[in-house]
């Protein structure tokens, strides 16, 4: 019989330092935990720290399964962890690359390569492709698409803020090809990876 | 301005299929397509060209090609699913265009029929043991399947001992089967692996260049200390040699070759053979 625990938090802590990126308080998102929610393995949890995350998460995962021959490993599990190291802006775009290049890493078989391109869209309409946070914090809307290698469609996009029919239009073009020189990077490194032995 | 049409041409030469003759040795991507030998005269660079229907039976002449890991058939063109570099062996005898394949460097283990391993008995379970071969499931190994063994006389396997078989039944649909004999019942060196020793794991390329005919590093190393040594394809190497601090350093050995290049290899192995 399994018993599975669900607990939310809600943390309001006053401190000193002013390290924290929401200001001189130090006040935690909303975060709930489940425990024990699988069966097999000894022991496991999940624990969600704000709302943004989970889409994220949902998204990286349909990009891939998308794109990763699933059925040449029927009754498998494939899991990706994506650790952030430091967030300089189209934080969405940095995983998208990461987890393509993981893959590739693994063997896993996958029908095309994919690539993430993140653009913002600031108040006069200027468009700007891979913006640093603060440009994203200043943008009117943020966009993020998900391309794949061989024809450069449309895996996913992600949008927050406001735009219209044709500026969602000219991002895509520019993120298009802007995705070459992600891919013709991704060619090099491999070539190199595969230089070496 | 070289710029944008450099960039241009590449788009058009990422969504042309290539010839796969020209590919060869080069890392290809997953994604990309590749022609067989018979269709390039067909794909003129304008795309599809018309060829007249011929009922001449030379005229379509089929060469039979065989898609290894790595590839897949798309249609009639082959479709790169992993990264590594294009290889291609010519038919020994006979017909038939040879076999393709991917030359990837990849540390996951997908058993595959035919395959020596060593594996490791996780479970007994009636006449079954379970046997972890690094896959996603354990392999079944019958007690049956040892040479000279009989209901009566089974063999003397325990949880843990280490098992050197091969595949009988191995695809994704069904759990993965093995074997301690070869087709005629003889053992020929499969079965379980003696006492003592060591089992570690490395890539699977490095296995597959360790087994390749004239290997330099077997050679050196078999000069080196009398050894023991057994290779499973599924990543592990199994080695026993004297002492342990002999097992030890011919472990290090096999494990950092993969990143060094002959020369140091060479250094290593005669200030080796000097203490």
């Amino acid at each position: 019989m399994e018993e599975e625990t669900h607990t939310d938090a809600k943390i309001r802590a006053e401190n000193g330092t002013g390290s924290s990126p929401r200001g001189p308080g130090c006040s935690l998102r909303h975060f709930a935990c489940e425990q024990n929610l699988l069966s097999r393995p000894d022991g496991s949890a999940s624990f969600l720290q704000g709302v943004a995350e989970k889409s994220r998460e949902r998204l990286i995962r349909n990009t891939c399964e998308a794109v990763v021959l699933g059925t040449l490993h029927p009754r498998t599990s494939i899991t990706v962890v994506l650790q952030v190291v430091s967030d300089a802006g189209s934080l969405l775009a940095c995983c998208l690359n990461a987890a393509c290049m993981a893959l590739v890493d693994a063997g896993v078989p996958m029908r095309a390569l994919f690539c993430g391109v993140a653009c913002a869209l600031d108040s006069d309409g200027t468009l700007v492709l891979d913006p640093t946070s603060k440009q994203e914090k200043e943008a009117r809307a943020v966009l993020t698409f998900a391309l794949d290698s061989v024809e450069r469609k449309l895996l996913m996009s992600s949008t927050k803020g406001l735009y219209s029919d044709t500026e969602l239009q000219q991002c895509l073009a520019a993120a298009q090809a802007a995705s070459q020189h992600v891919f013709r990077f991704y060619r090099e490194s491999l070539q190199r990876r595969y230089s070496k032995s | 301005m070289a710029e944008p049409a450099s960039v241009a041409a590449e788009s058009l030469a990422g969504s042309r299929a290539r010839a796969a003759r020209t590919v060869l040795g080069q890392v290809v991507l997953p994604g990309e397509e590749l022609l067989l030998p018979e269709q390039e005269d067909a794909e003129g660079p304008g795309g599809a060209v018309e060829r007249p229907l011929s009922l001449n039976a030379r005229a379509c002449s089929r060469v039979r090609v065989v898609c290894g890991p790595g590839l897949r058939r798309c249609g009639d063109r082959l479709l790169v699913t992993k990264c590594g570099r294009l290889r291609h062996k010519e038919p020994g005898s006979g017909s038939g265009g040879g076999v393709y394949w991917v030359d990837s460097q990849q540390k996951r283990y997908v058993p595959v029929k035919g395959d020596h391993v060593i594996g490791i008995v996780t479970a007994k379970s009636g006449d079954i043991f379970k046997v972890d071969v690094g896959g996603s499931e354990p392999a079944s190994l019958s007690y049956l399947s040892f040479e000279g063994a009989t209901k009566r006389n089974r063999p003397n396997v325990q949880v843990g001992d280490l098992i050197y078989g091969q595949f009988v039944v191995a695809n994704k649909d069904m759990e993965p089967e093995m074997v301690c004999i070869d087709s005629c019942g003889r053992a020929n060196g499969m079965g379980v692996i003696g006492q003592d020793g060591l089992l570690f794991k490395v890539t699977l390329g490095l296995i597959r260049k360790l087994l390749a005919p004239d290997c330099e590093i077997i050679q050196e190393v078999g000069k080196l200390y009398p050894l023991e040594i057994v290779f499973g394809m599924n990543g592990r190497i199994w080695v026993k040699a004297k002492t342990i601090q002999q097992t030890l350093i011919l472990a290090n050995i096999l494990e950092a070759c993969e990143h060094m290049t002959s020369d140091q290899r060479k250094q290593i192995f005669s200030r080796l053979a000097e203490s």
